[in-house]
This record gives structure tokens, C-alpha cells and sequence, in this order.
């Protein structure tokens, strides 16, 4: 076979392996990638600015929509952030009922992730099955915040909803089901030889460069590094709370796919724990509007790794300056390195399993190197007239069509 | 309508085939795409198919705001897609740019970019909402409302 050189392919920002948009330029010699980089921002909204021209309150929903995902982790670590800088004392059944939320969303996420996961290498029973069962949880974090997603929970100084003995009741029915069909995806995940084949040896981190790529969450636990903010740093009240760390030392796709699941475990022991032990007593303070001056940091763990939010107040009613770093941030580092020296085909799968959220990245991040050099690019008009000539010089030609496509943009 | 017509009529109204495409969105209303094709919701049995290429795909479903560095690949996609297609813009971001109205890299609604056939409100909008939506649309293919007479 006559040897091509290297050959560089554009995967995005629109490509059926990513469900956002995100531009990744894999450069391949054969089928085995020897470099990717990474270009970010084309979800880029501008929220950190936005959320300076907003009061507290108004920030709360902003900030929650960076991701829909992780909604509660940005709401939580920022309004932590809040609450420390207006020096407030949060009442206890507040903070359990904000861990209750977040390890509901932890659930609905890894529930999610296995799915998606199970659609990258090609086993769509997993994602209808994982899926199916999500719907149990989501069910109960409608119950509990009344919207499926975006719970909206938090408030400066407390949470907006209560949680009654009945809610309690249906909370711990539905885990207990989800429970059982966890048990049953860790039956699949560790005998089903094709998960196992397909999964191992894939975007393999060593521990050594887990530590040295400064990767987080699931991503880093499953490289053998014992790292988890409710552990090491513990918020709200996740020191009265009984749980392991789930960690793996096989480093690649398929111990992180193990360290989800295995969190699931703890994720329900922990919602169970916290339904029993839930404090009386009110679950909020009353918050002054305007928060004084002063800076706070919040660490969290999201579902995807540690979350953290720096706010800095300056005695109005609207922050000065909020910075996030999200947890895929600090992941996508590292999917350059996990890519290298592996099939084009394990692509999609090697980038799934940082289980990426690019719209939590893409608010404020410029990356320039400077070393790259000016590339060889074409820009936008010129790709166009290059694609327009393209087909006109095959016969197909969409003039009269984009005539009529304006006519129609302008009568609206 | 002749046969032909009324055949190609029958198939696409019974067969949609659909791409998704976050424009700028927070995930929420992908994930809650991604849901109504589950199970749960099953959006299948109305013949729905999410396609990977928009060269398949007779409607775009798309959700979130236009940012800047989206607004040229959407548009794209859109140019992409063959004859006749719609787009629906699915959560309030997308109808008009909702939560993140202002900001300084968000251009608003899909319909400062393109002609939408059908707005899903919600943040997000909920599966049920999607289906309701999505059978809305293929209901007015099947009787196109009477064009309103000019003036």
C-alpha cells in the first residue's frame, strides 16, 4: 500500500459522534491518529459577562443554564460562592436537600454517560436500556424541583422547595429500582466480552500523566488517583455522609466506564443516607440584596470532576466578577494525549469517556500557541465560493435556489 | 396533486428525518431531544429517524441561540439540507434566545438566521413537548394551511 503521509481530518463542530458542536483536526497516518488539537468556543454565549450585568438572583438561573446537564453544580458552587461572601449560615435541611439534588443529578448524568457510551462503540441495546432507567430518576427530580431539567432549587441562603415525608417514600422506591438495574449494567459491563474487548486498551491516561495532565473526576479516579472535592474538601454536608471513593487502576475507557457505575453504588447509598438523616427545621435564611464586598472560591464536584467558581463582590446587588472553570476544561487537556497512537474508529468513544460538556467549557477560553504558526486555512467566503464552484463545475447549481431561500428570509 | 406527488407526499410525511444541531445551546434541551427518541417517548413510531448528515434530513431540529462562531455552520447546514425542509427550534433559546438574550456573543433566536417552520417553548422543553411539536409540523404538511391572500 502506497504510504500518504500524514493526512489531517476536521471532525466538527457538526458530526454525528458529538452531540455539541466542537471542532477537533485529527491528523492520521494510516488508521492510527498521531495528533489532535482541539478548537473551542463555538459555544461560546459569553455568560461570565453577562452575569455582571445581572443581580445575584437573576445570576442563580444564568449560571445554572451554562449546562444542562450539570445545572445544580454551577448553581451550587456559585451560590456557595455568594453565601460565603455574604457570610450567611445556611440552614442544614438546605444543605440536604441541595446534596439530595446533586447526587440525583450525578445519577441522571452517569446514567446518561453509560448510554451515550454504548452508542459510541456501537451498542445501541445499552443506550435504550440506560436510558429507560434514567427516566426513573428523572421522574424524581420533577418530583422534587418540579422540571425534569434545570431544577432550580437554590436561592441566596437556602433552597425554593421542601421535601416532604411522601416525597421521601417515592424517593427511596425509585432508587431502590435503579439500584437493581445498576446491579445488572455492572453484571454487563464486567462479563459481556465485547464491552470488555472493545473498551480496554482504549485513551489509556497512566497514572503518571493523569497527575502530570491534572485531569479530574471520573477521568482521574479511573488512572488510580483518589481525588474527590466531597472527600478532600468537603461542601455542604457531605463530611456527615458515609462513602468510598470508587477508583480503577486500568487507566483506559473501560475503567472509567467501571468508576461510573461504581459511583452509581455509592450515589444511592448516599441518597438513601441522606432521606434518613434529613434535619428538621427551615431551609432558608433571609439574604440581603446586596452582597458585600469581598471574593470567595467554590470548589464542587460535578458529575464530570471538580467545578469551581470564583465570585467577587463589590457591595451592589450584582457581582463584579464571576469566573468557572468547568470540569471538561480541565479534561479536554488530556483527549489530545488519550488519542494519540490510537484507531481513527476509537475516536468518538476516547471523547465520550472524558464525557465532555462543551458548553460548560466554551465561556470565556482563548488559546492561542505560539508556536503553531499561521495555518494554512481558507476562510469563510472562500470555502463558500470554493464549495459554489465546486458543484457548479458538476452541473449542480443552487443560485436560483439561494435567490429563492433570500426572498423567503426577507418576507419574514 | 398527481400520484407521483401524492406518494412522495405520503412518504415524507410518514418518514421525517431529522438532524440535530446545537446552535449554542446548555445541553439541556439535546439531552431532552435525545430523551424523546428513547423508549420512554419513543418518537420513532411517527417514523422519525435522527439522521448524522444533513444531506439526509429533511428537518433541523435546533436548539439553543445563535452565538457568532455558530451562525456561518448553521447556516451551512441549512444550505446542505435538500428540498424541502424545515426547521424547528426547539426551547425558548432557540425561539428567541431566551435567558441568554444580550449576551455579547449570542445573536438571538434561529429565526434571525433562518425561516422556522415550528417554535418549541420550554427551558427545557420537555420530550412531551417535542412529540407535540414535531406531530404539530407533520400534521401541516399533510394539510398545508391555506396561504393568507396578500395584503
Amino acid at each position: 500500500m502506497p504510504d500518504f503521509g500524514n493526512v489531517q481530518i476536521p471532525v466538527g463542530p457538526q458530526h454525528p459522534a458529538l452531540k455539541e458542536p466542537e471542532s477537533f483536526l485529527i491528523t492520521l497516518r494510516g488508521e492510527k491518529i498521531t495528533a489532535a488539537s482541539v478548537r473551542m468556543g463555538y459555544n461560546h454565549r459569553g455568560v461570565e459577562k453577562g452575569a455582571e450585568g445581572r443581580t445575584y438572583t437573576q445570576d442563580i438561573y444564568l449560571v445554572e443554564r451554562i449546562c444542562g446537564i450539570c445545572s445544580h453544580s454551577h448553581g451550587t458552587a456559585f451560590i456557595q460562592a455568594v453565601e460565603e461572601i455574604a457570610g450567611l449560615d445556611v440552614p442544614r435541611r438546605a444543605k440536604y436537600i441541595r446534596m439530595l439534588v446533586g447526587e440525583l443529578e450525578r445519577v441522571h448524568s452517569h446514567l446518561l454517560w453509560l448510554g451515550v457510551a454504548g452508542h459510541e462503540i456501537g451498542f445501541d441495546t445499552l443506550l435504550m436500556y440506560s436510558w429507560r432507567d434514567r427516566e426513573v430518576v428523572m421522574d424524581l427530580l420533577a418530583a422534587v424541583s418540579g422540571n425534569r431539567v434545570h431544577y432550580s432549587m437554590n436561592t441566596v441562603g437556602g433552597v425554593r422547595r421542601d421535601v416532604d415525608s411522601a416525597l421521601a417514600e417515592t424517593i427511596l422506591k425509585g432508587v431502590d429500582r435503579l439500584e437493581e438495574q445498576t446491579k445488572y449494567y455492572i453484571q454487563v459491563c464486567s462479563e459481556e466480552t465485547t464491552v470488555i474487548k472493545r473498551l480496554s486498551g482504549v485513551g489509556v491516561v497512566t497514572h503518571e500523566d493523569a497527575l502530570r495532565l491534572l485531569v479530574v473526576g471520573p477521568t482521574a479516579r479511573a488512572s488510580g488517583v483518589a481525588r474527590d472535592i466531597r472527600k478532600d474538601d468537603p461542601y455542604l454536608a457531605y463530611d456527615e455522609l458515609d462513602f468510598k471513593i470508587v477508583t480503577s487502576d486500568h487507566c483506559d475507557v473501560y475503567g472509567r466506564t467501571l468508576v461510573r457505575l461504581g459511583e452509581l453504588m455509592e450515589s444511592y447509598s448516599m441518597i438513601r443516607q441522606i432521606v434518613k438523616n434529613m434535619p428538621d427545621g427551615p431551609i432558608t435564611v433571609k439574604a440581603p440584596r446586596k452582597i458585600p464586598a469581598g471574593e470567595a472560591l467554590s470548589r464542587y464536584e460535578a458529575p464530570r470532576g471538580e467545578d469551581v467558581h470564583y465570585v467577587k463582590a463589590n457591595g451592589t446587588e450584582k457581582p463584579e466578577r464571576v469566573k468557572v472553570r468547568a470540569p471538561t476544561l480541565a479534561n479536554l487537556q488530556a483527549v489530545s494525549h488519550m488519542l494519540r497512537d490510537n484507531n481513527l474508529a476509537d475516536m468518538p468513544i476516547v471523547i465520550a469517556a472524558i464525557d465532555p460538556c462543551f458548553s460548560c467549557t466554551d465561556r470565556a477560553v482563548e488559546i492561542d500557541r505560539a508556536d503553531s504558526g499561521p495555518r494554512d486555512r481558507m476562510d469563510w467566503g472562500r470555502l463558500r465560493a470554493h464549495g459554489i464552484d465546486f458543484y457548479r463545475s458538476r452541473g449542480v447549481d443552487f443560485t436560483e435556489l439561494n435567490r429563492s431561500l433570500t426572498r423567503r428570509m426577507k418576507k419574514l | 396533486m398527481g400520484a407521483i406527488q401524492r406518494i412522495v407526499q405520503w412518504s415524507r410525511v410518514k418518514s421525517p428525518w431529522v438532524i440535530h444541531f446545537n446552535s449554542g445551546a446548555c445541553n439541556g434541551c439535546d439531552i431532552e431531544i435525545v430523551a424523546s427518541l428513547t423508549p420512554r417517548y419513543d418518537l420513532e413510531r411517527f417514523g422519525v429517524l435522527l439522521k448524522g448528515t444533513p444531506r439526509h434530513a429533511d428537518v433541523l431540529l435546533a436548539s439553543g441561540p445563535v452565538t457568532r462562531q455558530i451562525e456561518d455552520r448553521l447556516l451551512r447546514i441549512y444550505e446542505q439540507m435538500a428540498e424541502p425542509k424545515f426547521v424547528v427550534a426547539v426551547g425558548t433559546c432557540a425561539c428567541t434566545g431566551g435567558v441568554f438574550q444580550g449576551l455579547y456573543n449570542v445573536k438571538g433566536g434561529i429565526d434571525r438566521i433562518l425561516p422556522v417552520s415550528a417554535y418549541i417553548p420550554g427551558c427545557p422543553v420537555t420530550p412531551n413537548a417535542i412529540i407535540d411539536g414535531v406531530v404539530k409540523l407533520l400534521a401541516s404538511l399533510e394539510n398545508p394551511p391555506k396561504k393568507a391572500s396578500a395584503g
